[in-house]
């Protein structure tokens, strides 16, 4: 935009550069390390997701967490031992067991929380803006339910236990659940798993910016502005929230899938309403609608708690062991939503246009 | 038979306690058009710092009512307080800011409240003590504790008070007037303001008085209680018609039967495919019918419409 | 044969009824006025016109073709577009964003086509961008084209609005008080772009408060008082009718 080209190109190839060598320093300071990244790019991706709904289309969704639930169960039913071992009759029909690879997963996992997403969408098409929040929420809490009791009569879900033994991708004959070698040189199965998702992070920020600069991302910022100035010119409304929901569903999937290969087991623990609201959290108060400040926000709350992790210790020991890592990061986080709405409405890194277009907020 | 009979009583009890939360949704929504997230934490806060009072006043001697009834002004005073403080400090700033904002707020204000609750009581559930006679009373079937009736006719009191503010009084004609037209009442000489600090206080009262009563029906107390409770009452709120006051009782009402008679007889409905662990969803499926078929709830909305 | 006619139109609002009966006959290319006390229901004949809301009765007719207005984005598509009486633009959006939207109907590539960059894809928006920047000049105010809507004056504004509209490729262009709180110079200006607009096929139906715009501009008007039609005409007849001149100045002022 104000660069010229040679600017821009020359940024983003060393931006490039550095992040796929990234891990490869980490390695070196420890595995922990690398794992706080490739979760940290799970998160981007599910942020981009929530961004296209929340920021593009300006649908607040609390309940978001449910497709990234979907995803991560689909591909645990489909490459685990669990089906097998509870249907006499699957066992039957795949005598080695459920293994899908990762070339029908994305596509299968996209598709699947597409459809929960316009399932979603179509009873919330006419809701007003609080109205929306609160029957998303609802929404993903009722699929964490579901997932947490679906044991009786039939046992899919294995209820709170959960499902385990999940295999890990393999991206071209390459399982990434196993260490590389590249004669001496040992890349850790984590590095792999991250380069997958930073792979998969770069496709979405791509298809992310290519649809806001379309028509597509104009008529969902015209709905967001006004739905009813949108309707006049003749814009489907429905329709495009419809899309909005089913693509960052989409994303959400995907990363779910991805999430449940890395971990190796899912849970309905790892699918709460605190993730959804985190996830509104790092979109909004990354900048809302502007892919570099969500990327920014999706990163700093990803790693917030690992680096909390360093600090907590000690103030564990002064507060008498009442706060740890975990309380503290929600306290932060609350404080964050709290904070950044009053000081900074439209987020730490808005698009160009919004900053200036945000009314002082602060106003006593 | 009596089991349903039991679970009406059940149900209509549960109600009541949703109905006063209910009510505080519902009023300041239709005042400031914004949904209160933070406001099933003040039930919360409200049960935690009776409990606080209570175990203070444990060895003191007194009869066990006395200190409940001790309880309850300073459970109300701290809600009263906290709840204008949220309305002043994190709310009041962002009256003109876009939608998103104060949502976002109120969220963050949310889990605020849970968090620091947790630091303050620690995490772990702590029983509330049975300060009422535990023997329940026959009514020749179905039984009701002490507890309940109390419930029952403090929440008849507390609705009956209501009706009086909000009809017969200053205050009550100015929330009334506020909440139909906020400028016009403007003009007419009443400070905005004013008419929204008071109404958050008044929802923080009912909600501190809920908070107690849902401790000592149900015997426990945790930081996370007021989640659900306000998710509910949120949804009995809309149910009724959101800003519209007989509705939130109406529609709360409603809510705490379906949900007593759902979980008892859910299995039964379903031949044992769902459990009553799915009870909790009911509020959830039924805002989201309510909200598809009639959005403006049983008795209508009370608030204009932004078009 | 008339453009737009809509016949015995009522809508009611709980107690208070809007429009009763209300019939407005349009002639293709005719600037047609309508005009009434406040309150008389032009924007609620406006709203029911194009589908914002539902009318109780009444039949609609656009280019002889009946046409039942229930879903405001299928009148769009009909060829009604319309400008707001409290001027609803996107506000954060640029002017050119804005009309670009505007241009939405009558383009078509949709998701995958943008995100697959096809050849489809960019010749179209090439084009939208065209077309756009054209009708921002056409209105006169492609100088504002990167600023976003909000910061432009309030003139401006409501040119934007009429740019975006027009962006739709309308048949019938329908004005809510687009003279509203305009200055004589602006009101001049605006009155040459609707001429213009007519000029170029389009019929434009108008509601207006200032009488010497309306007199010079509509060949015919409707007027509306208590949600009836009182009077219709050109605008000679209207001015000189006294159910019209009893309507906005009272009894007592007849003759």
């Amino acid at each position: 935009m104000m660069q010229p080209m040679r600017h821009r190109w020359l940024a983003f190839i060393t931006a490039g550069i550095g992040l796929l060598l990234l891990p490869l320093f980490m390695q070196e300071l420890g595995a922990g390390w690398v794992r706080i990244v490739a979760l940290a790019m799970l998160y981007v991706l599910l942020a981009l997701g929530l961004n296209i709904v929340v920021g593009y289309a300006g649908l607040l969704d609390l309940g978001f967490v449910a497709f990234y639930a979907v995803g991560a169960y689909m591909y645990a039913l489909l490459a685990s031992p669990h089906l097998a071992e509870t249907f006499a009759a699957i066992a039957q029909h795949f005598p080695q067991g459920l293994h899908t690879p990762i070339w029908m997963v994305i596509p299968l996992g996209a598709a699947l929380a597409a459809v929960f997403g316009v399932l979603l969408g179509i009873p919330v098409l006419k809701l007003r803006g609080d109205y929306l929040a609160i029957v998303t929420l609802g929404f993903g809490e009722i699929i964490r339910v579901f997932l947490n009791n679906l044991e009786h009569p039939v046992n899919i879900t294995n209820g709170p236990r959960g499902l385990d033994r999940i295999d890990p991708m393999a991206v071209w004959g390459v399982s990434l659940g196993k260490p590389l070698l590249l004669g001496d040189y040992r890349i850790s199965s984590v590095t792999l798993y991250y380069w997958l998702f930073l792979a998969l992070v770069v496709l979405s920020v791509v298809i992310c910016h290519r649809l806001e600069h379309s028509r597509v991302g104009r008529a969902w910022m015209a709905i967001r502005e006004d739905e009813i100035a949108a309707k006049a010119m003749g814009i489907h409304t429905r329709d495009m929230k419809l899309l909005a929901f089913a693509l960052g569903a989409s994303f959400g999937g995907v990363a779910g899938a991805m999430f449940a290969a890395f971990q190796g087991f899912v849970s309905p623990e790892s699918f709460t309403l605190m993730e959804s609201i985190m996830l509104v959290a790092m979109v909004v108060l990354g900048g809302i609608g502007h892919l570099p400040g969500v990327i920014l926000g999706a990163v700093m709350l990803a790693a917030l708690p690992e680096v909390l992790r360093y600090v907590a210790g000690d103030i564990q020991n002064l507060t008498g062991g009442r706060i740890d890592a975990a309380i503290l990061r929600q306290l932060l986080i609350a404080l964050a939503m709290i904070g950044i709405m009053l000081l900074r409405p439209s987020g730490l890194w808005p698009s160009p246009e919004r900053r200036a277009a945000t009314p002082g907020a602060a106003r006593a | 038979m009596d089991i349903f009979l039991q679970q009406i009583i059940n149900g209509v009890v549960l109600g009541s306690m949703y109905a006063l939360v209910a009510l505080g949704y519902t009023m300041v929504y239709g005042i400031v058009n914004l949904i209160n997230f933070a406001h099933g934490e003040v039930l919360m806060v409200g049960a935690m710092v009776s409990w606080t009072v209570i175990s203070f006043l444990a060895g003191s001697g007194m009869p066990g009512w006395a200190i409940l009834l001790l309880s309850l002004p300073v459970a109300i005073a701290v809600c009263a307080a906290l709840n204008f403080s949220i309305e002043k400090i994190a709310y009041r700033p962002l009256r003109n800011a876009p939608r998103l904002a104060p949502l976002i707020t109120a969220m963050g204000m949310s889990l605020l409240l849970q968090t620091l609750a947790m630091i303050i009581w620690k995490p772990n559930p702590k029983p509330f003590p049975q300060l009422l006679p535990v023997e329940p009373i026959n009514l020749g079937g179905p039984v009701i504790t002490v507890t309940q009736l109390l419930i029952l006719l403090c929440t008849g009191l507390i609705l009956a008070l209501l009706v009086y503010l909000v009809n017969a009084t200053r205050l009550g004609r100015a929330m009334r007037a506020t909440a139909e037209n906020p400028k016009v009442a403007a003009l007419m000489g009443v400070r905005p303001d004013l008419v929204i600090s008071a109404t958050f206080v008044i929802g923080a009262a009912l909600a501190a008085i809920a908070g107690i009563m849902w401790a000592a029906n149900y015997g426990t107390v945790q930081h996370a209680m007021g989640f659900l409770p306000g998710l509910k009452a949120f949804t009995a709120a809309v149910l009724g018609g959101i800003g519209n006051l007989p509705g939130a009782v109406v529609g709360a009402l409603l809510l705490g039967l379906v949900e007593a008679i759902g979980a008892g007889y859910l299995g039964d409905l379903t031949g044992g495919v769902l459990g009553s662990h799915y009870a909790d969803i009911f509020a959830f499926a039924a805002l989201i019918l309510v909200l598809t078929l009639r959005p403006s709830g049983l008795l209508g909305e009370r608030v204009a419409d932004r078009a | 044969m008339s453009f737009l006619r809509v016949e015995a139109v009522s809508k009611r609002f709980g107690g208070l009824q809007a429009l009763s009966e209300v019939n407005l006959s349009i002639e293709a290319g005719q600037i047609y006025g309508l005009i009434g006390p406040n309150g008389a229901g032009k924007t609620t004949l406006f709203n029911v016109i194009t589908g914002l809301y539902t009318a109780d009765g009444g039949r609609f007719e656009l280019a002889g073709r009946s046409y039942k207005p229930t879903s405001v984005h299928q009148v769009a598509l009909a060829g009604i577009a319309r400008t707001f009486q409290n001027i609803r633009l996107f506000a954060e959006m640029s002017a050119l964003d804005n009309v670009r939207v505007g241009c939405h109907i009558r383009s078509k590539v949709g998701a995958w086509g943008a995100v697959l960059r096809s050849r489809s894809f960019r010749e179209e928006e090439a084009s939208i961008i065209a077309r756009a920047r054209s009708l921002l000049a056409y209105v006169g105010i492609e100088r504002y084209a990167d600023q976003r809507a909000r910061t432009l004056s309030y003139g401006d504004q409501r040119r934007l609005e009429i740019a975006r509209a027009l962006a739709t490729e309308p048949r019938l262009l329908a004005l809510d008080e687009p003279a509203a709180g305009m200055n004589a110079s602006e009101k001049r200006v605006l009155r040459e772009l609707i001429e213009r607009i007519r000029h170029d096929g389009r019929t434009v139906l108008l509601i207006e408060h200032d009488v010497k715009l309306v007199a010079h501009l509509c060949d015919r008007i409707t007027v509306l008082d208590y949600g009836r039609c009182i009077a219709e005409g050109s605008p000679e007849e209207v001015q000189r009718d006294p159910a019209v001149i009893e309507a906005y100045l009272g009894t007592g002022h007849r003759g």
